[in-house]
């Protein structure tokens, strides 16, 4: 008890005071807020979750605008969906869907004190994460090569597309690309806060900070990633392929 | 603690007379207020308590605090400074109109100060006020809680909060925004740059909403004390409960419209403009689908300030606290599926009108529960005139007539009349001024005391009351008046209706008056800081645990030692025995002495109540 510490200064304070945070061995990483560690837990997985919750919804905004647009003019957004590249799209589906497994395993390997399963698998996490950027920034060059750009610059003119043919004719042309580069741009911005995060994440488990005993950031992470990756599951059939 | 104890000071309604409570005489030994968080910091080690520092040191402590009292009472200075910004705007907005033709500013300059009166009044006061400054400040006291689930979250949300301001300010040196605070597409996609610097902040300071949202949510989950079941929490906690989920909800939309308006305006993306194929009416269904869920971000914690008064005052357990705590839930829910109620000239189908029109209706309904249950919370109680209550009834007063105007806006053919005139402006300052800012006012007077261990000056808060009551009504009643004839709302002046121009001035007038009563309120604030007495732990004999469980102000760690809950926040007779005719109510209604439910507490003060519990159930 804090008895033992008590100083002349503040006798009444320490008879019924803050005793109780000497009384008991805290975890390191428990906040003196909190009760225990599982209150901690369950505290910063609600927060994640909501936190979630308001990315679907900032999300939700763009998908609406996406419905519109495609109600308004199908055969617009049929037609230039054939212009991006499904191969590469499939490609960065399958390697982000990849990124969602090592993840769930390096949580699994915290969870079982893994510390190896657990540092490696999030390295591999931020690998996947880079070749999607990768393949994702060589998707943007080649449409601004052909002068597809967002916006007022669209002037797509080049030796393969040209502004008075197919779907480039069509007054609106620009606004699927619009909506094209501000969804995918928004999505790829939360994949590189999402590999900043992992890579410190990963540099923390070198230091072996995260074991079964807590893994909190390692876990609400892992769930901003797994939403990362599904909005990406819902933006390449709806940008790719149809 | 076995020294004697004291008599307990009468809990029986004193009329004017906080002398008896000021005695510090009042508080059981060992109970008086030692360690002020205003001083200290809660990332002291209290062994350093009440150590001398540096000035510079305190500055430091309360820029770095994570304690939510510390960020609560940051946020409040913050809040009034802009509100008093919006005032003095507001004020010129009015003195530009209480003359025909320019009296002080031309038409443009007048487009730029009714926006920027909006915005700030909208964005930078509103809607953080009450959550934000006494939410931050009491509601995990409320709950038993050493604080908000996450605080370092918390003191972020507060330098969103200033970044968002601070951009929004900065519109001011790229021209000023002219477009109205509701930034409607394609007049903002065309107006001047200053939209893309609004057009950031409103986005940043929404960030700052969404985490006070989170915050919140779960601390109200995760952190109530042991005993604290969900219908024994504060009806200011539900409405808080309530608010947090609009802001998770709605605010991540408004999110993403200022972000694509910013994107039309820096790479004309083509969305919203109609000139690059976009479509102005898709921004005003985003726009809303934020700022009408918005308006519930707004009044839902007023409601709880409300609940909070009322029972207090009346010396009663609070009248259906179920209905009132779910109707909070509802309207919040209900809030989502009407915002197509400000767009019924904007050319959405008849049908869609329709439907928007009769969900409208519908949050009529828990609105009125809330208002009668108040009213029946209030009938046979001992009311007790102070201040607070004062404001809670001018609540009652202005509130239902904002109400009911909003249920007169929200029918379709009366509002083809009424779109866009001073009807409009009057009902929705109604609500606005005349709920979330009157009851943001009751609630500052009620826990003025808690926080800040000073008491405020009666005679003064009853004459700021007044005041307010009288100005508002005359600067907002006869707006009613000029709408139905006809004036629309935004116009620099009124040529074609010349004999609006008495209506104008009085209505000035009756705007010079509100601005005497709420400087009479800031003035009271400072005075009591330096002259007030020393503030009771329970001056006003509340049950929750901020009166009954913690000392005033509170210590940096909000209890000395975690509350066991053994009974609701208005059980008034368990907590206090002889506490005044309405002590025994129970909000029948009937003044009948039924049993408690739980050992009626015969002996001690509140806060002897509070080591009763702690000795009792003392935590391992």
């Amino acid at each position: 008890m804090a008895s033992s510490t008590a100083t002349v200064a503040a006798p009444a304070h320490d008879a019924h005071g803050h005793d109780d945070h000497h009384g008991h061995d805290h975890p390191p990483h428990l906040k003196h807020y909190f009760v225990t560690s599982e209150q901690q837990f369950e505290a910063a997985k609600l927060g994640m979750w909501l936190f979630l919750v308001t990315e679907i919804l900032l999300f939700g905004g763009m998908f609406v605008a996406y419905g519109i647009f495609r109600a308004w003019y199908p055969e617009l957004f049929a037609e230039a969906s054939t212009q991006l590249d499904t191969v590469m799209g499939a490609t960065n589906t399958l390697v982000l869907l990849l990124s969602s497994f090592t993840v769930a395993y390096a949580i699994r390997g915290a969870q079982t004190d893994n510390q190896k399963v657990l540092f490696w698998n999030l390295v591999a996490t931020v690998v996947l994460a880079g070749v999607f950027m990768v393949i994702k920034y060589f998707e943007y060059t080649h449409k601004f090569d052909l002068g597809i750009f967002p916006g007022a610059a669209f002037n797509p003119t080049s030796d393969v597309v040209n502004p008075t043919e197919g779907i480039f004719a069509h007054p609106r042309a620009g606004v699927f690309f619009s909506i094209y580069y501000v969804m995918t741009g928004i999505h790829g911005f939360h994949v590189l806060i999402g590999m900043v995060a992992i890579s410190i994440l990963a540099w923390k488990a070198r230091q072996g900070k995260y074991t079964s005993a807590w893994y909190t950031p390692v876990e609400n992470v892992g769930l901003y990633w797994h939403v990362v990756d599904i909005i990406w599951i819902f933006l390449f059939p709806l940008m790719y392929l149809i | 603690m076995a020294t004697a104890v004291k008599t307990p000071p009468s809990l029986r309604p004193q009329t004017h007379q906080p002398a008896e409570h000021a005695d510090r005489a009042a508080f059981p030994p060992g109970h008086e207020p030692r360690f002020h968080y205003l001083i200290e910091d809660s990332k002291d080690d209290h062994h350093n308590y009440g150590k001398p520092k540096s000035f510079g040191r305190h500055v430091w402590e309360w820029m770095t605090s994570v304690d939510h009292k510390r960020i609560g009472i940051m946020y409040l200075v913050a809040i009034s400074t802009f509100f008093a910004l919006g005032g003095i705007l507001a004020l010129l907005v009015r003195t530009e109109l209480a003359m025909l033709g320019d009296t002080i500013m031309d038409a443009d300059t007048y487009n730029r100060v009714f926006t920027m009166h909006g915005v700030v009044m909208v964005f930078l006061f509103i809607v953080p006020s009450i959550p934000a400054s006494l939410g931050n400040i009491i509601m995990p006291i409320q709950l038993g809680a050493k604080d908000v689930a996450f605080p370092k979250l918390n003191l972020a949300s507060f330098y969103l909060y200033v970044a968002g301001a601070f951009l929004a300010i900065l519109s001011l040196r790229t021209g000023g925004v002219d477009t109205g605070w509701t930034f409607y597409t394609p007049y903002s996609a065309e107006t001047g740059t200053a939209v893309i610097a609004m057009g950031m902040g409103v986005f940043v300071a929404g960030f700052a909403s969404i985490l006070t949202g989170i915050n919140f949510i779960v601390t109200i989950h995760k952190m109530r004390a042991p005993g604290l079941t969900w219908n024994r929490m504060p009806l200011f906690c539900w409405g808080l409960y309530a608010t947090s989920i609009v802001q998770v909800l709605a605010t991540p939309v408004i999110g993403i419209t200022m972000l694509l308006l910013v994107l039309e305006r820096t790479l004309s993306i083509g969305i919203f403009d109609p000139a690059l194929g976009g479509d102005p009416v898709l921004f005003q269904h985003f726009f809303w689908f934020y700022s009408h869920p918005a308006v519930y971000i707004m009044i839902l914690p007023a409601f709880g300030v409300i609940s909070e008064l009322v029972t207090t005052f009346s010396r009663q357990k609070v009248y259906g606290y179920t209905a009132i705590a779910l109707s909070s839930v509802a309207i919040a829910l209900l809030g989502f599926l009407v915002w197509g109620h400000h767009m019924f000239t904007s050319g959405q189908s008849i049908v869609s009108s329709i439907v928007f029109s009769m969900i409208t209706f519908l949050i009529g309904i828990p609105s009125g529960i809330k208002i009668f249950n108040w009213i029946a919370t209030m009938y046979r109680g001992s009311v007790w005139l102070v201040t607070p209550m004062l404001y809670a009834i001018s609540f009652l007063f202005l509130f239902t007539i904002g109400g009911l105007t909003g249920i007169m806006v929200g029918a379709l053919a009366v509002d083809i009349h009424l779109h866009d005139t001073y009807f409009v402006v009057a009902h929705f300052h109604y609500v606005m001024m005349g709920g979330t800012v009157i009851a943001m006012l009751g609630g500052l007077f009620y826990w003025w005391p808690k926080f800040t261990g000073k008491l405020y000056h009666e005679g003064m808060g009853v004459a700021s009351a007044v005041l307010v009551f009288i100005g508002f009504n005359m600067t907002f009643f006869i707006q009613f008046v000029m709408g139905s004839q006809g004036m629309p709302r935004r116009y620099a002046d009124y040529p074609d209706l010349p004999w609006l121009e008495p209506l104008h001035q009085f209505s000035t007038i009756g705007s010079y008056v509100l601005g005497l009563g709420l400087l009479l309120v800031l003035f009271n604030g400072i005075w009591s800081l330096f002259k007030g007495k020393p503030a009771p732990g329970n001056p006003w004999g509340g049950a929750s645990l901020e009166w009954t469980h913690t000392t005033s102000p509170p210590d940096p760690h909000n209890f000395s030692r975690t509350p066991l809950v053994t009974h609701g926040p208005y059980d008034y007779y368990t907590v206090f025995n002889g506490a005044g005719d309405g002590a025994m109510g129970d909000g029948m209604g009937d003044g009948a002495n039924r049993p408690a439910p739980v050992p009626v507490i015969t002996e001690g003060a509140p806060q002897e109540f509070d080591k009763q519990i702690d000795l009792g159930t003392k935590q391992a």
